[in-house]
């Protein structure tokens, strides 16, 4: 489990508006690497190309390389599903399946691989999923109630435990806190401490306190202007990032001074 | 239907607003009296018809007996268009909202609902005139075959004027309003959900499975209910396509078939006199109350369904 992340001279593309430009980047296994930047600059995009979901909307497509432990993501025979089964994504807004149980949710992923398992493996795997989440002591007594019925921070934890279920490589955050208040904030925070033991994860976040509480490394984009295509424009471990970073524009946009 | 401003006693009410407010009111109060009136009629034309006697009721000894066939011709012509039309419409609307490119998704929706806009003589004459005569040798081959299933034990018709065209022809009629209904609900269906989904590694099928129908559930019950309704009163298609005799019989295929509420009185209104009316009134009335339980029927599976305020 947990594997490295390489990308290449990675274009992206809105059928033909280039949002993303030429990104090379080394993601290290088992560490959380984090995607700061003002909104726009496509690091949300980048992001969904790591999982191949980019190109879930129509015309969207990409140049270049993404390599995982070694595998080309693009290669013509990799299927997006076995790649999404391998790299899970936690969305901005929580997203349970509004019309399932805390129970089925979990094992949403699980049931996909249409493997059937047994009753007992499905209840461990629900508390193991949840405890790896820190959700089993809020909802071990109502694993049967809607996912909908939590609050948004356990809301979020649950689609956290959902997408560890699988057990995958690498898990994606895409702004996983914005919709969330501090104190779930801060628990699903803590909740990325400890995944890092066994997942490489990538987090975009707006919130440059917590990229520096959680990450290792950050990458900053940014765009030169409005319709010019977003560019990685460092990428440092955080403690440099956030003290002496090697480009003024980084700089600029830590201090406040952007724009 | 309330509208806001019946609260009395607010303190300063403009003209302009109390005028309009008892123009929706009246609107409202009309239906009601509508549905009353058509109630009150019904029953009380009817009532007459349960004295009625064997010369009145085409050789039944009461009404009873009478409306039973009909009723049964009904719901069978109904049941059996929905089963033909429910899978369909759904898979025309999952390919229009969530399969088909765009533009040809938007031509075939515009199509679809060009169907409703057919008069329903035009579908009678065309289950009459073309589809009944090529059922026929489907029929001879299903009676050949398949005649250990009671619906298929023929002998079958050769005309092609049964119960099961009639139904074909009905489940077109429904088709449309059940496809844009659930293409709606399905379209509705939050990205959030469906990309929660696919991130988990669900194939486009899967992901419907998942995100699209369990959302679209209570619309897709909704759907079917309201085709329900329709093809449970449809009158010219049945009269037309349906070589009827008034039987009880689940055989789909033969000349013998039930007839069906709505058919039977517009085909024998025209020239029966007393008692004999009321007696195709009281079975107006019967379709009535029938319509009207699968309507609340409807309502109820969409309430329990989805215990929010979502229609």
């Amino acid at each position: 489990m947990a594997k490295s992340i390489d990308v290449s001279d990675l274009n992206i593309y809105y059928s033909d508006f280039l949002a993303v430009e030429g990104v090379n980047m080394t993601i290290k296994a088992r560490s959380v690497t984090a995607l700061i930047g003002p909104s726009g600059c496509g690091k949300s995009t980048f992001l969904r190309t790591l999982n191949r979901m980019h190109e879930v909307i129509p015309g969207a497509r990409v140049e270049g390389k993404v390599m995982v432990g070694g595998q080309s993501l693009y290669d013509s025979d990799v299927d997006p599903v076995e790649v999404r089964r391998m790299v899970g994504m936690v969305f901005q807004r929580p997203n349970p399946f509004p019309t399932m149980s805390i129970y089925e949710n979990v094992l949403a992923g699980v049931r996909l691989n249409s493997k059937r398992i047994s009753k007992s493996d499905a209840d461990a795997l629900v508390e193991k999923s949840l405890q790896g989440a820190n959700l089993w002591n809020e909802v071990k007594e109502r694993l049967n109630k809607p996912g909908m019925g939590l609050s948004g921070g356990q809301q979020q934890r649950l689609c956290i435990a959902r997408a560890i279920a699988v057990e995958p490589e690498i898990l994606l955050m895409d702004e996983p806190c914005s919709a969330l208040d501090p104190i779930s904030t801060s628990a699903v925070e803590d909740l990325i401490h400890e995944l890092k033991e066994q997942y490489t994860i990538v987090i975009v976040t707006h919130n440059m306190q917590q990229a520096a509480r959680v990450s290792e490394d950050t990458a900053f984009f940014n765009l030169a202007a409005t319709g010019k295509p977003g560019k990685l424009i460092e990428m440092n471990p955080t403690k440099k990032i956030f003290s002496v970073p090697d480009e003024e524009a980084t700089e600029a946009y830590i201090s406040g001074r952007f724009g | 239907m309330s509208t806001t401003t019946t609260k009395s006693g607010s303190p300063k009410r403009r003209l302009g607003d109390l005028v309009f407010a008892n123009l929706t009111r009246g609107a409202g109060l009309i239906i009601l009296v509508a549905l009353a009136g058509v109630a009150v009629f019904l029953t009380l034309e009817g009532a007459p018809a349960f004295s009625a006697g064997p010369n009145d009721l085409g050789g039944k000894s009461n009404l009873l007996a009478y409306v039973a066939p009909l009723v049964f011709g009904t719901l069978l012509a109904a049941v059996i268009a929905l089963l033909i039309a429910v899978p369909l419409a759904l898979g025309v609307a999952l390919s229009i909202s969530h399969y088909a490119p765009k533009r040809i998704a938007s031509v075939i929706g515009y199509l679809v609902d060009l169907l409703a806009a057919v008069p329903s003589v035009v579908y009678g004459l065309w289950g009459i005139g073309f589809l009944g005569p090529k059922m026929v040798p489907i029929y001879e081959w299903l009676a050949e075959h398949l005649s250990w299933i009671p619906f298929f034990a023929g002998p079958a018709s050769n005309t092609g004027r049964t119960i099961f065209t009639a139904s074909i022809v009905l489940a077109l009629m429904v088709l449309p309003i059940v496809t844009a209904i659930t293409r709606e609900i399905f379209a509705q269906t939050p990205r959030l959900n469906e990309e929660a989904a696919l991130a988990l590694g669900a194939t486009r099928w899967e992901m419907i499975r998942m995100a699209v129908l369990p959302y679209g559930r209570s619309g897709i019950v909704s759907a079917a209910m309201l085709g329900l309704g329709r093809a449970l009163g449809e009158t010219m298609a049945v009269a037309l396509v349906l070589s009827a005799s008034g039987v009880v019989t689940f055989n789909l295929i033969s000349s013998t078939n039930p007839s069906t509420i709505a058919a039977n009185i517009a085909l024998t209104f025209a020239e029966s006199n007393g008692l004999a009316r009321n007696a195709l009134i009281a079975s107006g009335l019967v379709l009535f109350v029938i319509t009207f339980v699968v309507n609340f029927s409807a309502r109820a599976i969409v309430a329990r369904y989805e215990p929010g305020s979502k229609k």
